[in-house]
């Protein structure tokens, strides 16, 4: 196969753009695609500040070198969860591609702050790792981003992850969770980072082919949490579906975000909605909807059940 | 050639020659979800792999 811009040796077929790129070509689209995403959404300029919340991952890790490509000004946090081997070899992943690329990074470990790993946390309060993981990580981004005084906080998720979030959310009509569903989440209040996801416009396979032709090294490994996780089946079905129909997933989840900007207009703004009903969080100030913070309810309700050490 | 699978790693031996597309399919696996990597070179569904070629499949799905 040939690439359909400039006639070398393919390396990744595109079937939903009908077309097919050579290393060069695949980077050039790659960049192109998040430079388009990051312009068209307004999500950050060349001057800003951005950090990028980095797993070891071949998402996050491509996401750093993107921005870097493109010109802008990015660094990265990582949260050490503290599940044994994998998080040792995530950890050691970011660390090397960092240190080799002289990127800034920041890390926050839970055995050091909260004095115990995801997976003791999550025993203590018995409720699912991979919930208690999503709390103590969008708490942390959030929480860095702006007390480090970045503009923007930007995560890799990328087409895959948007799209079977939507379908996971209208399978079961969870349609409070829909207004959050944009690439795009303001600094509503103070307190509150600006979120960004630059790689909505890319597949999960056009971003680890990305990683693979540009020599990152990512973790491949999957977190042993995840495990039958609910998402992996709906990327799956989703996949069947694109095999059959090339471009399902984006009209899936960019047709959801053509209707959201359609209906914006007859509604209050997510700003307006936000400042409504947030208020800071009277253990801690970050912004909450609820009395106490999700964190600092979890976290009370650790140390308060913990036999031992764990820290606020 | 021999075969790395990732998810858990584990490797295994096939016959070549033979096309990307049909070892994927011997090993029931939707393209979708995979990527092929010989030696450190990504390849394409139509490429010929050979017996004495080292294959990675590597899947699209990782990390958290
Ligand atoms: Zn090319
Ligand atoms: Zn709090």
């Amino acid at each position: 196969m040939r690439c359909r811009k400039c006639r070398e040796r393919a390396v990744l077929e595109i079937p939903r753009h009908h077309t097919a790129f050579c290393k060069t070509c695949l980077t050039d689209f790659v960049c192109a695609q998040a430079e388009r995403a990051i312009t068209e959404e307004k999500m950050f300029a060349k001057a800003d500040h951005v950090l990028v919340a980095v797993s070891g991952g071949k998402d996050s890790l491509s996401l750093l070198d993107i921005l870097h490509k493109l010109g802008y000004q990015a660094d990265a946090f990582y949260v050490d969860l503290g599940i044994g081997e994998y998080s040792r070899q995530s950890r050691a992943k970011v660390e090397q591609f960092t240190k080799a690329r002289g990127v800034a990074l920041h890390i926050h470990e839970l055995k050091e702050d909260e004095g115990a790993g995801i997976n003791e946390l999550a025993d203590l309060v018995h409720r699912p790792t991979c919930s208690v993981c999503g709390t103590l990580k969008r708490y942390h981004f959030n929480r860095t981003a702006v007390e480090l005084g970045y503009h923007v906080l930007a995560t890799g998720h990328n087409l895959d992850d948007e799209a079977s979030r939507l379908l996971g959310n209208v399978l079961h009509w969870q349609t409070e969770y829909l207004d959050k569903q944009g690439p795009v989440l303001p600094a509503s209040m103070e307190g509150f980072a600006k979120k960004v996801k630059p790689l909505f416009r890319l597949a999960e396979r056009e971003i680890a082919a990305y990683a693979i032709v540009n020599r990152i090294d990512y973790i491949v490994e999957e977190c042993p949490n995840s495990k039958g996780a609910k998402m992996l089946l709906y990327k799956d079905i989703l996949n069947r579906l694109e095999s059959e129909s090339p471009g399902t997933k984006q009209a899936f989840y960019w047709g959801f975000l053509a209707k959201q900007e359609a209906d914006a207009k007859t509604r209050p703004s997510m700003t307006d909605n936000d400042q409504a009903v947030l208020h800071p969080c009277p253990t801690c100030g970050q912004p909450t909807t609820a009395e106490t913070c999700s964190y600092c309810k979890l976290m009370a309700r650790a140390k308060k059940d913990g036999p031992a050490p764990v820290r606020m | 050639m021999k075969v790395l699978l990732n998810h858990p790693v584990r490797e295994v031996e096939m016959k070549g020659p033979r096309r990307v597309r049909e070892l994927l399919k011997e090993l029931s696996l939707l393209p979708e979800t995979v990527l092929v990597v010989r030696g450190d070179e990504l390849v394409t569904e139509d490429d010929m792999l050979r017996d004495d070629d080292r294959i990675e499949i590597r899947p699209v799905m990782s990390g958290g």
